[in-house]
């Protein structure tokens, strides 16, 4: 019988079945923050097991909150700054070399096809991007993940999500995963992993792969996955080089994970990308989704663009597109945080970070800041946020604050309009 | 072992998240007591008043995807601190159920008929579980009426639980 890409890794990684349906899993990577890591180190040190399964598999970030705002958020930082230094963890990334950790760990090549990782961050299913199973897991899940170089999952059910056609122009990988989420709901997906496939997928760059795939633990999912192809080789190819003699070389030996053309799948749902148009979340669920058609005229407060879901330099490319020679919106406040130092830096090379200057937006540093409502950009009560994150729960953004979650081409429009809108990129297919 | 009896909180919504169970404006606290306060603070549910309705409770029930969202182990602690270990519902987020295992916590999935007869029963009375983990039962009480419920918990889930959680089970073992 035919194995999912999920079914391979697991074969490839499984140390041990305490029952038929659980399976302890090997772990290439460790990723940790320093929100849920400080907890699991001081249990580790309590429980006098202050020890690390490899230093070089663990790669750990302060991008939360950086600079820290306060004492807790200092100590938090000065928790994980420490321990790694006392474990020679040589990939931690203080502030001034850091980023959201789902941007951040890709650009530095830490993830591969065929990986396991798991962080304790549920937007850890980012990575599936490359073809790796990639899980957000709890902190004491990390805690034996920085032990012992394992985690513990259910049987890897798999839906498959096709996407057939091209999509038009002003739709992205956002509008996909949002309308996708909208038809499965926030519960469509747990217990398993969602397998991206077609033509859109093939067509995405890496960088709208992960913004898909970021968002599938939105529709409860374990992991997202898309099939390493040419497009994983090249973007990896730097810190692949070495150990393959061509990128084709590569690519043969990343499609042993494919899935079997016989697998078997616990659903497969089809979408057509030619049909698709600029989404947007009303409420406070991200499957509560509309066209920002229906949602038009919509006043805001606050636009923000950044995140892991949409910081990246292809993100900030389309918003700078949409805001060139424009001003925001008199009553709107607009807050750019590119997501890792490095995009900040070929942003500013490439003259976007003067565009949104220019448009009247106030450009953070990489951080998580807003998005979970902790600091750069918290909302009053009764405020209401555009924003290119993933999350629109009550509160996120700050108490009694509303979240309307978009592309990055709809939330520069609405900066412009002060009022939810279609990208002036986005043309209806006639 | 925790205590998994008590008094009855009954939340009857789907999709109760992370960040309502507590809000990520509290994920700098540094100990699992200072999230106490905080707990459903942010919950979306008609006549739902935490400062009234947690206290004394120890169990929740409620309906699907509990603890969707945030991966935050603080979610089951803000309960813990609270005094809830044992959380009924349809089913369960699933980073959410292996945290509330991994924390020696009970989180079981009864059907849906099963939950919607308690909710019918036994929501906005004063009512009491007794968990019975030998014989997989819960016994639930108010004035006048019992039903006793069996469940089922995985042997592994079980293991979990009696070795006080995941990091002695594993680092026994692997
Ligand atoms: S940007 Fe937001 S969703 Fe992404 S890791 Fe940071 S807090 Fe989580």
């Amino acid at each position: 019988m035919g194995r999912t890409i999920a079914e391979k890794i697991f074969d490839s990684h499984r140390i041990d079945n305490p029952i038929p349906e659980i399976h302890v899993l090997r772990l290439d990577a460790v990723f940790c923050h320093e929100i849920t890591t400080p907890i699991a180190i001081n249990d580790l040190v309590a429980r006098g097991k202050d020890r690390v399964f490899d230093p070089d598999k663990i790669k750990a970030v302060i991008d939360h909150v950086s600079p820290a705002k306060d004492s807790n958020t200092a100590e938090q930082g000065k928790t994980l700054r420490s321990w790694a230094r006392r474990h020679g963890i040589r990939d931690f990334f203080d502030i001034g070399r850091n980023g959201v950790c789902h941007a951040l760990f890709p650009e530095k090549g830490f993830v591969r096809p065929g990986f396991t990782i798991i962080m304790g961050d549920s937007h850890t299913c980012t990575h599936g991007a490359f073809g790796a199973f990639a899980a957000g897991v709890g902190t004491t899940d990390l805690e034996v993940g920085i032990l012992k170089g394992v985690c513990a999952f259910r049987t890897p059910e798999t839906i498959r999500v096709n996407i057939s056609g091209t999509l038009p122009e002003g739709v992205y990988a956002k509008d996909v995963i949002l309308a996708i989420i909208g038809k499965i709901g926030v519960n469509g997906a747990t217990n398993r992993v969602i397998e991206f496939t077609g033509p859109v997928i093939d067509a995405m760059t890496m960088e709208s792969r992960m913004t898909l795939c970021n968002m599938s633990i939105e529709a409860g999912a374990t992991s997202g996955i898309c099939l390493p192809d040419m497009t994983t080789v090249d973007y990896l190819w730097s810190f692949i080089g070495r150990d393959y003699s061509s990128r084709e070389k590569a690519l043969e030996d990343f499609k042993k994970f494919h899935s079997d053309p016989d697998a078997v799948y616990s659903g497969v749902i089809e979408f057509d990308g030619s049909a698709m148009e600029p989404m947007v979340t009303f409420g406070y669920k991200p499957d509560q989704v509309k066209s920002v058609r229906e949602m038009e005229g919509t006043d805001i407060d606050q636009v923000y663009i950044g995140s892991c879901t949409n910081g990246r330099l292809e993100d900030l490319e389309i918003a700078a597109q949409v805001l060139e020679g424009r001003k925001i919106n008199g009553n709107v406040r607009g807050i750019l945080s590119p997501a890792t130092q490095d995009i900040y830096l070929r942003a500013l090379e490439k003259g976007i970070i003067k565009i949104f200057m220019d448009s009247g937006f106030c450009v953070s540093n990489p951080t998580c800041g807003a998005c979970l409502g902790m600091s750069n950009g918290v909302l009053a009560e009764g405020e209401v946020c555009a924003s290119t994150t993933n999350r629109n729960f009550n509160g996120r953004m700050g108490k009694g604050g509303m979240v309307h979650l978009m592309s990055p081409a709809t939330a520069a429009a609405s900066a412009i309009s002060g009022k939810i809108t279609n990208s002036p990129i986005f043309r209806v297919r006639g | 072992m925790k205590n998994f009896s008590g008094n009855i909180l009954f939340l009857d919504r789907s999709d109760i998240n992370t960040d309502e169970i507590i809000p990520a404006r509290y994920l700098n606290e540094l100990t699992k007591e200072a999230l106490k306060p905080f707990l459903l603070e942010d919950l979306k549910l008609n006549g739902f008043n935490p400062a009234r309705d947690i206290k004394g409770k120890s169990a929740i029930i409620t309906r699907n995807n509990f603890g969707c969202g945030s991966s935050r182990e603080h979610a089951p602690w803000a309960l813990e601190m609270n005094g809830i270990n044992l959380a009924i519902a349809i089913d369960f987020a699933r980073i959410y159920r292996q945290n509330m295992y991994n924390c020696g916590m009970l989180a079981v999935e009864l059907p849906m008929e099963t939950i919607d007869s308690l909710f019918a029963k036994y929501a906005g009375k004063s009512a009491v579980i007794e968990t019975d983990l030998k014989k997989s039962a819960f016994t639930i009480r108010s004035e006048g009426d019992t039903d006793i419920i069996p469940f089922e918990i995985s042997g592994y889930d079980r293991a979990l639980i009696e070795a006080g959680g995941w990091v002695e089970y594993a680092d026994s073992k692997y």
